[in-house]
């Protein structure tokens, strides 16, 4: 099934900035969790880095496997997924008020993250088979259908960040297929005219707290709108060249909570600077539009498709958690892909450009 | 078809690639605003999240006595306070502090409200003095309890009590109003600063400097480092010239007598206050941790007005002791010599009315001494009928009645020394030639303080130079102490026989057939003189018939200085409220200035006699001290109360 010649193919460039993506993650997790009393760093770098280990592997999987033949089981997979995202909502484990997480023994794992390249899979095994190269009324139906019932089960969870990113996903692949502009633009009215309805009943009362106090955080300045104060307090106070390496008084301190996850990003402003900021936002610029890339030189429409399914989701969390670590988004649950601490998010990622540098690399094959 | 779909393909792809091109530009521009547009800004915000002040109180410095006995000084009590900003749910805070620690939780919020308009990172002192117990409750749950933190300060200590309570005066957090005024200007919010007495008039010296500390604290405010630490710098040490063993003398003596009033003890050449009592007291520790309302309200809605410094605010007729002011007054005008006799029949006639002396049977005929010693009414009338009010006005003034003596200690009020330029300003009337006869004997609108009484007694005891009474004996700079210089007096400028009339008159007042005989001391050349002051006019007590006996009895003035030849050691005025009589007054004088002479001479210090029986009513109800005691209006009174024998 692996080819030799493959190799001569694979994106090492590609993997390179996704491993220094993830050295950068991990340094700033040891940063954040590191305590100056005990001189310790705490758990989680550990976790993270046997994160890494199984990401490897899933990365190798995605990789090994023809993207062709798993479009062939994406159906199965998709229900797999479902069933997955069901049972959370039966058995999952409840941390900080959301079902997110399944037990596994030592481990826990949170299947929305693999949700989003199950979906992107369906979607673009969808269209690549649907011969027409546009999309009509009928193909929006069936994405919409795809794409509820995941997007209803992780909101239960709720998480609706995630969920949010699965919209992204439909949208990029859809896009790419042929959407109209003039769809694009009823679809951009419907979802204005459904917002205050959203607002209204499809919202948790914290959910509508976080969004309002985004618009005026000094409101609640020690409840909602304190972390994004402190978010932006700790990207300012960074400055230029930065702090230093654990030398961030926002993250070191905790004034800014969970820093090693959501906000790993705001850390890594405050201690390496603006300079540093310019480095990461250029190594996640460089692997989306290499990922791109890829699409442009996919041998199938399939491959172009899963793979702007796969990179949707990753811009979308890319760009909404850096504007939300400085302080310019509203405050959600979105962790920054390959550098935020959490073994799901990076498993999933690593697997997502497993089948990204998958594609590039059978682009000669038949 | 295929390559269409391609080019499509590359276009869409395309808009994709730019629009997260564009994205991330964005991004990195907004960060460039954050990070080096506004950075100072940040950085600043940063640096107050994780860094604090606090403020390390300066110890006030020492008081000493004359002697270098310590007086006042400081002792280490806890403070809790509580950091807003920090707390992450205040009610459930104050709830949980006001129940460990047995507090009233409107209380601490009503501190909390007080402070509500500054910085959040403030620390608000809401209990002051913590008890071990209330410490350690808060020390146990400090994890429930972010922001609370608990500091060690020193406060004030008055090791004596309420004795010197008034001179010493007490500290308080400086108001609102005092930080908008220029007293206390580079004074912080939140600092104690002295409220009145020494602490108020030397405040700047006494408070030293505090110190600061500079902290790191992560977000629950637990402090982490230290960045800097400035140490306070106690204020300065104070000698006072007080005599911690006259002061207990005279506080002493009060206390057995029972009466409320004041004494003020002056070394007569430099004006240094030995003692200075105002009776009630009260106790200045009550205000060095926070006066709780209590105990305020009590003093201020006690009778007795405790807080009430007699000595320099209580305003009272002469009465007969300003008989010495017409008396050198007539002999330094001329108008009268040391001889000059009067026939005393018990009453004379003045502008057509009768003025009667307090013996009625009449002291016969006198000179000046005799009148002195004998305090006879008509003897005064008589000078006083020869005298110009403004005359008068000015001997007083010149010795040191009316106006302020210009004590080193704030909140001294104004005697009245009437004149026609002031009847006019105040009444708008003339003034009357009759008005003068009685002013001669110390009634009509006079009224004055014990301080100016015993100052113009150390006038008269030191020959003529009117001193400057001043509490301020030293002052250690640091380097060792740095002795005051005596504030120049003002020469009065009294001929010798003058001078010599009222030294021997004044010491047979009490060494002959006077009223002093009281204050006589084998051995000491004692001078003084007694003197009546009513509390209502004669006619006035007939109105006033019903209340109680206690209310209209007439206070007691005793003016001394001793010895009356050669140079004088000791002057004062002593002031007895509602003791009846000036001969009531000189027991206490008597007793300060035994102990001054034991003290001199190195023997035991004298304890004042317990009553057996008590000369007065010992009804323990205070009674209400009356500012100004002086008969209302200056107008000719009909009756002429006096001194009686």
């Amino acid at each position: 099934m692996f080819e030799r010649r493959l190799h001569c193919h694979i994106d090492w460039l590609l993997i390179a900035a996704l491993l220094v993506l993830c050295a950068i993650g991990a340094g700033m997790i040891y940063s954040t969790t590191y305590d100056p009393t005990a001189g310790t760093v705490g758990p989680q770098l550990s976790t993270q880095f046997y994160a890494l280990l199984f990401g490897v592997v899933a990365f190798a999987v995605c990789l090994t496997i023809d993207y062709r033949v798993l479009a062939d089981h994406s159906l199965l997979i998709y229900g797999g997924m479902l069933a997955l995202l069901v049972s959370v909502l039966l058995f999952g484990d409840v941390m900080g008020g959301a079902r997110r997480w399944l037990s596994l023994g030592p481990a826990n794992l949170q299947p929305s993250e693999f949700a989003k390249l199950a979906l992107a899979l369906l979607l673009a095994t969808y269209f690549a088979e649907n011969r027409r190269g546009t999309v009509e009324r009928a193909d929006l139906g069936m994405v919409a259908l795809f794409t509820v019932i995941p997007f209803v089960l992780i909101a239960e969870e709720p998480d609706l960040g995630t969920a949010v990113g699965l919209l992204s996903v439909a949208l990029g692949v859809t896009y790419l297929a042929g959407l109209r502009l003039r769809w694009l633009a009823v679809l951009a009215t419907v979802a204005m005219l459904l917002a205050p309805v959203a607002w209204t009943y499809a919202l948790e009362d914290y959910q509508r707290s976080r969004l309002s106090t985004f618009l005026d955080p000094a409101r609640d300045a020690r409840g909602a709108g304190y972390q994004q104060i402190q978010a932006r307090i700790t990207v300012g106070s960074g400055g230029l060249a930065g702090k230093g390496f654990l030398q961030g008084t926002q993250g070191q301190f905790n004034f800014l909570p969970v820093a090693h996850n959501d906000f790993i990003f705001s850390v890594l402003a405050e201690e390496q600077g603006f300079l540093g900021v310019i480095v990461a936002l250029g190594l996640y610029l460089f692997v989306i539009v290499r990922g791109l890339d890829t699409a442009r030189l996919a041998k199938d429409r399939l491959g172009a498709y899963l793979i702007v399914g796969v990179m949707a989701s990753f811009a979308f969390q890319v760009v909404y958690n850096v504007t939300m670590s400085a302080g310019l988004a509203p405050v959600k649950g979105l962790t920054l892909p390959l550098m935020s601490y959490g073994g799901s998010s990076l498993i999933a990622t690593l697997a997502g450009f497993g089948l990204v540098v998958n594609v590039r690399m059978r682009r000669f094959t038949n | 078809m295929i390559g269409d779909d391609r080019r499509g393909l590359a276009v869409r792809l395309a808009v994709l690639q730019g629009g997260v091109v564009a994205g991330l530009i964005t991004l990195a521009i907004g960060f460039w605003f954050l990070q080096v547009a506004q950075y100072n800004k940040f950085r600043e915000l940063a640096d107050n999240n994780h860094q604090r002040s606090l403020a390390l109180r300066a110890p006030r410095g020492v008081l000493f006595d004359r002697d270098g006995e310590v007086l006042v000084e400081n002792r280490y009590a806890f403070d809790i306070s509580l950091v807003r900003e920090q707390t992450g749910n205040l009610s459930r805070s104050i709830a949980l502090l006001a129940e460990i620690t047995g507090t009233d939780e409107s209380g601490l919020w009503q501190v909390i409200d007080e402070h509500l308009d500054e910085p959040a990172y403030r620390p608000v002192v809401v209990i002051r003095e913590a008890t071990v117990a209330q410490v350690a409750a808060v020390a146990a749950r400090r994890f429930e309890l972010p922001g609370i933190v608990i500091e060690e300060v020193p406060t004030r200590y008055y090791r004596t009590g309420t004795l010197a309570a008034h001179l010493f005066g007490y500290v308080g957090e400086v108001t609102p109003d005092q930080l908008s005024g220029s007293e206390f200007i580079g004074v912080g919010s939140g600092a104690i600063v002295g409220q009145t007495g020494v602490e108020r008039a030397y405040n700047r010296m006494l408070m030293g400097a505090d110190g600061t500390r500079r902290v790191v604290v992560n977000s629950v405010g637990r402090e982490l480092d230290t960045l800097e630490e400035i140490d306070p710098v106690e204020g300065r040490r104070l000698q006072l010239t007080l005599d911690y063993d006259l002061q207990a003398a005279a506080e002493e003596a009060f206390e057995v007598t029972g009466f409320n009033g004041a004494a003020v003890i002056l070394e007569p050449n430099t004006g240094e206050v030995l003692a200075m009592a105002s009776m009630p007291a009260y106790d200045p520790n009550d205000f060095a941790l926070g006066i709780d309302q209590a105990t305020w309200r009590r003093l201020n809605g006690d009778a007795g007005k405790p807080l009430h410094n007699r000595a320099l605010q209580g305003r009272y007729s002469p009465g007969s002791i300003f008989k010495i002011v017409v008396a050198v007054a007539a002999l330094e005008e001329g108008i009268a010599d040391p001889d000059f006799s009067v026939q005393c029949h018990g009453a004379k006639t003045f502008y057509g009315r009768p003025y009667h002396c307090h013996l009625r049977g009449g002291h016969g005929r006198l000179a000046m001494e005799a009148a002195l010693e004998r305090s006879c009414n008509v003897y005064f009338y008589t000078l006083g009928s020869m005298l110009d009010i403004d005359v008068l006005s000015t001997w007083a003034r010149r010795l040191g009645l009316g106006g302020r003596t210009g004590i080193d200690l704030p909140h001294e009020l104004e005697g009245i020394v009437p004149s026609t330029r002031w009847k006019l300003a105040t009444t708008g009337e003339p003034w009357y030639p009759g008005e003068t006869i009685s002013v001669a004997i110390g009634q009509g609108a006079l009224s004055v303080t014990p301080l100016s009484q015993a100052v113009m007694m150390a006038t008269v005891a030191n020959g003529g130079v009117r001193p400057i009474p001043h509490v301020l004996r030293a002052i250690d700079d640091g380097d060792g102490w740095e002795p005051m210089q005596t504030p120049p007096g003002a020469v009065v400028d009294l001929q010798p026989e003058t001078i010599e009339t009222l030294h021997r008159g004044l010491w047979r007042v009490v060494n002959a057939r006077g009223t002093g005989g009281r204050a006589r001391i084998n051995g000491f050349d004692v001078a003084g003189k007694t003197g009546t002051t009513q509390v209502i006019s004669l006619s006035g007590r007939a109105q006033a018939e019903g209340t109680t006996e206690l209310d209209l009895r007439d206070h007691g003035w005793f003016t001394f200085f001793a010895p009356s030849e050669g140079t004088p050691e000791i002057a004062g005025a002593v002031l007895a409220e509602h003791s009846e009589h000036g001969y009531l007054a000189a027991p206490i004088a008597r007793h300060v200035m035994e102990t001054y002479l034991a003290k001199k001479e190195g023997r035991p210090l004298p304890r004042f006699p317990r009553p057996t029986p008590p000369p007065v009513l010992t009804e323990t109800a205070p009674a209400p001290a009356p500012v100004a005691t002086a008969p209302e209006g200056g107008a000719a009174p009909a009756t002429t109360p006096g001194e009686g024998g």
